[in-house]
């Protein structure tokens, strides 16, 4: 069997701790990549008690500085190397109206920070002839509302720099798939009010897994925001600037 | 804002809170959180009562802060977020050969909540409560983090096992796993036909895993009749585990009506042969029956159910008949209904177990629930036993502090490790709990 490395960026989050998790289980080596060193170094102790190859690593998508040693250590490890990617962050729209350079780091969270880190991944991938990416993006990145629209933004963009990486590595053997999480159950969404349907970080790592196994290209989780976003991306803009959704 | 106001209740759903809720992922989130707001931590709120609930309070959901920590694989020690289920630990280490020592009913308890009620299993009366193989404890109090053992900070570490959260929040725990054979268990069923029979059935078994399903509405020559079912954990093939279901929706009320009960009883009594039969079990499927079931709670409807269990002295089974005959004759039992000898192991003042005999019955939260309830803790405490914390929904604190002659001590403990009384919970206020000087 080929050894299976995944590279988890920002793996605090509860959903990256559940699809660690998952690929954990099915065998695979992993890097848990983040910032928040205390509670990454808990977790690879939690995954190596189970038996898995884990190790934390820091990962600051404001400091492209951290990328290089995880590159590195990628470079060294043998067998294909994944990564996923469920960095980025959501200030409220309000505290970024109130200070417009918060903007900045919103971009680099969410976009530039982990488009960066991926360019650098992407020649590894060719080389070996393998390895599948996967970038977390949002609902939100699907079309501009009042409510989050520079994390939107910045999310569409990640979605477009994905679509153009999948282009470029499927020429090599590589593979990468867009993820659309709607509403998560998660730390970032604990105090979000009016969400429904809400979906447990679990389940959403199988479906992300499955994806992964099937080589999908874009998919929605759970599967119904592909419907509720295709009636979203079709309203009118005319009618949908005057919309609060 | 990390705070969400959620309308949550404990098990029986008869009791419910609306708090204000937060739930960390990390410990540095845990310690802001504390130092913003000192308040008690719930679980998976397995409690039936109102163990769990802070109405118009705030609370910390400790369900994310559930990593291992550390294991050593020579001594079996291991040391986890207290968010972990029983469940969790039970599928990482029964392969590598340990165990949970101590396994309550349920595997979603975590072990924060194990520590807080000092849960016992069905090996109660070989290895003691679970507390007895916590080596450590790791208490938060606002920006304060006290480690406690039976050693150090003694008096503290006694009044948290058993002490329903009031000594703060439990953030961590290193506990003694035991080591187990393998992952199955050899199970054994007997019958026992009457009240008589199941008490000598308990008495004379010598399995590391005993307990009695009881037919709490068989009455006349049948009272008391049950299943006995005694394992050892033992090294085998897996069986396959079935896939769980899930309760979708309340059940209507005449789902567990007395004539349904009566019949699925007599079927399940029935279903174990004259002259009983041995199998092998997955761990999971013996320790956790009810856990294949998810939600099952809603099989009550949505009033919820009361579950009674209460301990008497071993010289007080009569008194215990007596009691089990009132159920009986009352026919608000549900199927649910357990009857086992406890041993003299507990960990904490307000412990539940003592030397005897235990029972507990679930009953639906009809109207004449809370009254027969009522006579039942009267009958206890007359018997000299004591009701569980984890189960109670309606006792009185007079009662409580009469059952439970440690209480002043753990009242003193508990008053100097939260003094602000940030920790209290509606269980707490209803019973006066934080107030010695009821056992006179």
């Amino acid at each position: 069997m080929t050894q299976n490395c995944w590279i988890i960026l920002g793996a605090t989050s509860s959903m990256a701790r559940a699809f660690a998790n998952a690929v954990a289980d099915q065998g695979a080596s992993v890097i848990l990549a983040g910032r928040d060193m205390e509670d990454l170094n808990r977790s690879a102790t939690d995954l190596s008690v189970r038996g898995v190859e884990a190790v934390a690593m820091k990962f600051d998508a404001r400091d492209s500085a951290t990328f290089g040693p995880i590159i590195a250590r990628a470079e060294q490890m043998e067998g294909v190397i994944n990564a996923a990617v469920f960095v980025g962050s959501m200030p409220p729209q309000e505290a970024i109206d109130a200070d417009p350079r918060l903007i900045d780091g919103v971009i680099k969270d969410s976009h530039t920070g982990p488009a960066t880190f991926l360019t650098q991944l992407a020649p590894i991938i060719e080389s070996r002839g393998a390895g599948t990416v996967v970038g977390v993006g949002s609902v939100a990145g699907d079309r501009g509302r009042i409510g989050n629209y520079v994390y939107g933004s910045a999310k569409a963009g990640f979605a477009t720099y994905l679509s153009g990486l999948r282009n470029r590595l499927t020429r090599s053997g590589g593979h990468v798939v867009t993820v659309k999480p709607g509403f998560v159950d998660t730390a970032m969404t604990w105090t979000v009010e009016g969400m429904f349907l809400v979906a447990a970080p679990e389940a959403v790592a199988k479906d992300i897994l499955k994806a992964v196994e099937k080589q999908k290209n874009v998919i929605y989780t759970p599967f119904f925001w592909r419907y509720i976003m295709l009636i979203i991306r079709h309203i009118p803009e005319f009618i949908f600037k005057k919309m609060s959704i | 804002m990390v705070w969400k106001t959620t309308e949550y209740s404990g098990w029986g759903r008869v009791r419910t809170a609306t708090a204000e809720l937060a739930r960390p992922e990390r410990a540095s989130t845990l310690k802001s959180t504390l130092a913003d707001t000192a308040c008690p931590a719930i679980g998976n709120c397995r409690s039936y009562g109102d163990a769990p609930l802070n109405d118009g309070g705030r609370a910390i959901d400790m369900t994310r802060m559930n990593r291992i920590l550390d294991f050593d694989a020579e001594t079996g020690v291991v040391t986890v977020e207290a968010g972990v289920t029983i469940t969790t630990l039970a599928k990482v280490f029964a392969p590598q050969g340990w165990l949970p020592a101590v396994m309550p009913g349920t595997g979603f308890a975590t072990v924060g909540g194990c520590i807080a009620q000092d849960v016992h299993g069905k090996n109660h009366h070989k290895e003691g409560s679970f507390g007895q193989h916590v080596l450590s404890v790791t208490l938060l109090n606002g920006e304060k983090r006290t480690v406690a053992t039976p050693d150090r900070n003694a008096g503290l570490f006694r009044a948290t096992m058993g002490g329903i959260g009031q000594t703060g929040v439990i953030s961590e725990a290193k506990l003694q796993l035991k080591p187990c054979p393998g992952d199955v268990m050899m199970v054994t069923e007997q019958r026992a036909e009457n009240w008589d029979a199941h008490l000598a059935l308990l008495d004379a078994s010598q399995a590391c895993y005993c307990v009695g399903w009881i037919d709490a509405t068989a009455t006349g020559a049948n009272l008391g009749r049950g299943i006995v079912e005694e394992a050892e954990l033992a090294a085998g093939l897996l069986p396959k585990a079935k896939p769980s279901k899930k309760v979708p929706m309340d059940a209507p009320g005449f789902a567990l009506s007395g004539p349904i009960v009566r019949t699925f009883n007599n079927a399940y009594y029935k279903r174990v042969p004259t002259s009983g039969r041995s199998s092998v079990k997955r761990i999971d499927e013996f320790f956790f029956p009810l856990d294949k079931i998810h939600d099952w709670n809603r099989l009550y409807g949505k009033r919820g159910f009361y579950q009674f269990q209460n301990v008497v002295p071993l010289d007080q089974a009569d008194a215990l008949k007596k009691m089990l005959s009132e159920i009986a004759g009352a026919g608000l039992a549900s199927p649910l209904a357990v009857l086992k000898r406890m041993g003299p192991g507990r960990a904490g003042h307000m412990s539940f177990p003592m030397e005897g005999y235990t029972l507990a019955v679930d009953f639906p939260a009809r109207d004449a629930a809370p009254e027969l309830i009522g006579m039942l803790e009267d009958m206890t405490v007359d018997a000299g036993g004591r009701l569980y914390l984890a189960k109670d929904a309606l006792a009185t604190g007079p009662a409580i502090k009469a059952m439970y002659p440690e209480h002043g001590d753990w009242v003193k403990a508990v008053n100097k490790a939260d003094p602000d009384h940030a920790f209290e919970t509606d269980m707490v206020r209803r019973l006066d709990l934080r107030t010695a000087g009821g056992a006179s």
